[in-house]
């Protein structure tokens, strides 16, 4: 019995695309299953020996990966239609009988080539919310405001966002038709106005999400949570945010 | 007085710029000080910068800040750091970072990092490996990640900060950070002096290579892990810019100490870690006293379990350094064949248990839920309930390019001296895990962070002395220098694109791998080290004949990109086998069987490699020196092998015994 199984094949049918704007096709292929085998392990099978399952030679799989234990984001991908990083998707878990696991780049992001799509939108988003503390400089100034044990559980936990994609990509409302700015900024925002220091500047962060393609732009979908990889309660954050922000544009010229 | 005009513009008017590699902790601590200091930079990184390896650190960072009460001193972390690195280490700079410690983790503090805390809203600290003292501070189990989003941040605030001139007017377009992300740094510009002007890098979307200048050039590329295939690293430490650096002519310290950590999951495409954390918290080690034991972990009582580390080691028990902890797990597995058996297999596997199961639910979810999470997630058991199992795996690169450092009269560092982290090509500057400097034969646990963020707060100010102290920008020399770069190497990458041999890359990266994972790593053995030493010259001459896997030009490459790799990593190699064959002493990391004890009189001193380029077909070979011969801002310096032990004397490193590493802590 154990022999069967490693003499088992594991198929997979990946989108390829050549470069940006270029035209997408489909190669299927088949590797060798090892036990814990993960996509990510699967592809490197590829990576070495290109070749289809019609025994085609061709280009290797192109595709972004970087720490293959799920902190980095870098490995994202749509997989059998759903979003997830491809180094914890183990293929005994996400298979289906005989059914190739199904590899797709992310489609709301450019793709660069193959499974790796620029996700700079992203980094960008986070300069327009100024997710950083206003530091006034890395020189010895003692240590940073007390806070307890309840508030660090419940900043760090929207600390670990690792800017991956998957919200934005099982999002509705995030389309090249719309400039919604999406769950992750929005949380940044929620997290750097919780900080006892980052809260001075609350309001340059509720204003920057106030306009067009900000908080207003969440319809309810839910999505983002149901995908996020990290468990990070963005459909919370998107509220809390909201609520702020509606506070801010009601009473924000008070405080001016 | 200046010898420039102008520290904003060169002559031409373009904005003078240094150049640091590498997104991770020490280069963009290095970039925040550059800024700081009003010196604009451009950060290179293969990946983007907030992917970097420095987010795979779980457990915490270092600083004796005593808020326990226990009597801890950067003192005693001082002598703690150079006992667990087997004196190695040169004293000055190692006390200047655990000087600096409390303050960095301040500094960290404040830029919000979400550490735990303590009851009254103190940062909270935790045990870690080589010492008595709560001394790890530490955001859940991904203090790494936190530490890396926070400058992460701090450097995309700077990213949106206009440039001034020297009468404080704007620049219009210029920031005083410019990210080029998915850019891989491949080879450096030196003038006729040897100066370094700037590097070669490759737009890694569309394959174009560009030189660009640079005022000085910081590389902070982290270690070179996947030299030995599977490891703890990530996929993109393969030490390429170190190696490229070498091979310009850069000396190379230490490489044999390659430190392999005792906990992490055995798996096919990595090597996943679990934090020593997990220990620092109640986690035990422990097999079945009874090899055949058929139980699941669980189900064996406590009389059947031998737990060997708190056994040997009754002070410092399962917080031993992490070279004793992988020796002693080494050998229950592999010489006394004592690993948890396998009813499946019918043998006694290579894993052992690493128990957290007796700990209270609460405690592990809140400062151990994220790398029990990976365990959960990759093994698919629940850690809570099953012990887990793991197995040693190469994790930290001690050695590194050579750094020099300017001693202070008080033992410490001279801030801002431009010798600081200066490597020995002038104008080239190297930090962080790409570095040699902090961690003498065996790092310790939570220094890595530490020792990161240190070096790059001294790397950027002494960047910034030595640009101000230059006497020509490298935006005035003549652009033929690099275009010439640039054309060197173009013609490398076409050669690599053009090769239609019948070697697969990956296939020699694999043997690579295993000849160096098996051969030389927990022990060494010179009649096996030969071996070695053949078969990277096996491959060496193997990988002449490769065929790319892809051709493509115009568009992200990760066949040739590999290929590159791949050489780099094989000169690499022949540098850390060659230093294991020669060392004949047990140090640290670095243990032969044959030479059980450390030998202070032949081998206290610093392995110093230069790179020979084989002529004529012929391989390529390594010198190795006894000292580095370098001039800096028209200065020669010259500095032996010795190590500077002058803060704390040698003395046999015992930590059988509680309280060994410290005399000021006793258990």
């Amino acid at each position: 019995m154990a022999d069967d199984r490693r003499a088992r094949t594991i198929a997979l049918k990946v989108k390829r695309q050549d470069g940006p704007g270029q035209a997408s096709y489909w190669h299927e292929f088949a590797v060798p299953w090892h036990p814990r085998m993960n996509v990510i392990s699967a592809l490197m099978e590829i990576q070495k020996n290109p070749v289809t399952t019609s025994g085609q030679k061709v280009t290797p799989v192109v595709w972004e990966c970087v720490c293959l234990e799920e902190v980095c984001g870098s490995c994202t991908m749509r997989i059998n239609g759903r979003v997830r990083q491809s180094c914890s998707a183990l293929v005994d878990a996400i298979g289906k009988g005989d059914a190739p696991i199904v590899l797709e780049p992310m489609s709301k992001f450019p793709v660069v080539r193959d499974l790796v799509v620029d996700r700079s939108r992203m980094f960008e988003d986070l300069k327009r919310v100024k997710a950083w503390i206003n530091l006034d400089g890395s020189h010895e100034l003692g240590p940073g405001p007390r806070q307890s044990p309840e508030s660090q559980e419940q900043t760090y936990p929207l600390s670990r966002c690792m800017t991956c994609g998957c919200c934005l990509e099982a999002c509705p409302q995030v389309s090249a038709s719309s400039d919604f700015i999406g769950p992750a900024a929005l949380s940044q925002v929620r997290l750097f106005n919780l900080h006892p220091s980052g809260k001075m500047h609350a309001s340059e962060r509720l204003e920057a999400v106030m306009g067009e393609g900000g908080v207003e732009g969440c319809g309810k979908a839910q999505n983002c949570v149901e995908v996020c990889p990290k468990e990070i309660p963005l459909v919370d954050s998107i509220a809390s945010v909201g609520r702020d922000a509606t506070k801010h544009m009601l009473l924000g010229w008070l405080l001016k | 007085m200046a010898a420039t005009k102008s520290l904003i513009r060169s002559e031409s008017g373009k904005v003078r710029r240094v150049v640091v590699v590498g997104g991770g902790l020490a280069g963009l601590m290095t970039v925040i000080k550059l800024c700081e200091a009003g010196v604009p930079v451009d950060l290179f990184s293969l990946v983007p910068v907030k992917r970097s390896h420095s987010v795979c650190a779980q457990g915490g960072i270092n600083a004796s800040v005593n808020t326990k009460g226990e009597g801890d001193s950067p003192q005693v972390h001082l002598e703690e750091t150079v006992y667990g690195g087997d004196f190695l280490a040169n004293q000055p700079p190692v006390k200047a970072m655990c000087d600096a410690a409390p303050s960095i983790v301040f500094m960290l503090d404040r830029m919000g990092v979400p550490f735990n805390r303590t009851p009254e809203g103190l940062l909270d600290f935790r045990r870690f490996g080589g010492t008595l003292f709560h001394r790890t501070a530490f955001a859940g189990a991904t203090t790494g990640q936190q530490l890396l989003y926070a400058l992460d941040e701090q450097v995309r605030r700077w990213e949106t900060v206009d440039v001034e001139d020297d009468r404080g007017e704007r620049v219009p377009g210029e920031r005083m950070v410019r990210k080029l992300e998915w850019w891989e740094m491949i080879g450096l510009v030196t003038d006729d002096d040897g100066t370094c002007r700037g590097i070669v890098a490759q737009d890694l979307k569309t394959m174009s290579i560009v030189a660009f200048p640079g005022d000085a050039v910081c590389l902070a590329t982290g270690g070179c892990g996947i030299v030995f295939g599977r490891s703890t690293n990530s996929i993109i430490n393969t030490g390429t810019a170190n190696s490229a650096a070498y091979q310009h002519g850069a000396c190379y310290a230490n490489g044999e100490f390659i430190q392999v950590h005792p906990t992490a999951i055995p798996g096919a495409d990595k090597l996943r870690l679990i934090s020593e954390s997990v220990r620092g918290e109640g986690g035990r080690v422990w097999v079945p006293r009874d090899a055949k034991e058929h139980r699941p972990g669980r189900e064996v009582p406590e009389s059947g379990r031998d737990y060997f580390l708190e056994e040997k080691y009754p002070g410092y028990g399962n917080l031993v350094p992490r070279d004793i902890a992988s020796r002693e797990l080494f050998k229950k597995c592999f010489h006394e064949k004592r690993g948890v058996y396998n009813r499946e297999s019918q043998h006694n596997e290579n894993e052992v248990y690493l128990d957290v199961t007796h700990l209270p639910r609460e405690l592990l979810h809140k400062k151990l839920a994220g790398v029990l999470e990976i365990y959960e997630k990759f093994v698919g058991e629940d850690p809570y309930v099953n012990p887990m199992r793991v197995f040693p795996a190469v994790h930290y690169t001690m050695g590194g390019l050579w750094v020099d450092f300017d001693r202070a009269a008080n033992g410490s560092l001279v801030m801002g001296s431009p010798r600081n982290q200066a490597t020995s090509i002038p104008g080239l500057y190297a930090c962080g895990e790409a570095d040699y400097q902090y961690h003498g034969a065996n790092r310790l646990g939570a220094n890595s962070l530490l020792s990161c963020l240190w070096a790059g707060m001294v790397t950027g100010p002494a960047i910034a002395s030595y640009r101000k102290n230059m006497a020509k920008s490298a935006w005035d020399v003549p652009s033929s220098l690099f275009e010439k770069a640039e054309k060197r190497e173009q013609k490398k990458l076409d050669a690599i694109l053009a090769l239609s041999g019948n070697e697969n890359p990956y296939q020699l990266h694999d043997e690579l791998a295993q000849t160096m994972l098996v051969d030389c790593t927990i022990e060494r053995h010179n009649p096996t080290l030969d071996k070695v030493l053949a078969k990277i010259e096996e491959i060496d001459e193997r990988s002449r004949r490769i065929g790319v896997t892809d051709s493509a030009t115009g568009k992200m490459n990760q066949g040739a990109q590999h290929v590159r790799h791949l050489r780099n990593m094989v000169i690499l190699a022949r540098v850390i086998a060659l230093g294991a064959r020669n060392r004949d002493e047990s140090r640290g990391a670095h243990f032969k069987p044959e030479f059980q004890q450390r030998d202070d009189a032949n081998w206290l001193r610093t392995t110093m490699a230069f790179h020979q380029a084989g002529a004529g077909g012929a391989h390529d070979s390594v010198r190795f020196a006894r000292s580095v011969d370098y001039s800096l801002l028209g200065q020669r310096v010259e500095v032996k092998d010795d190590v500077d032990t002058t803060l704390v004397r040698p003395r046999p490193r015992k930590y059988e015994t509680a309280g060994a590493a410290s005399a000021a802590a006793k258990g």
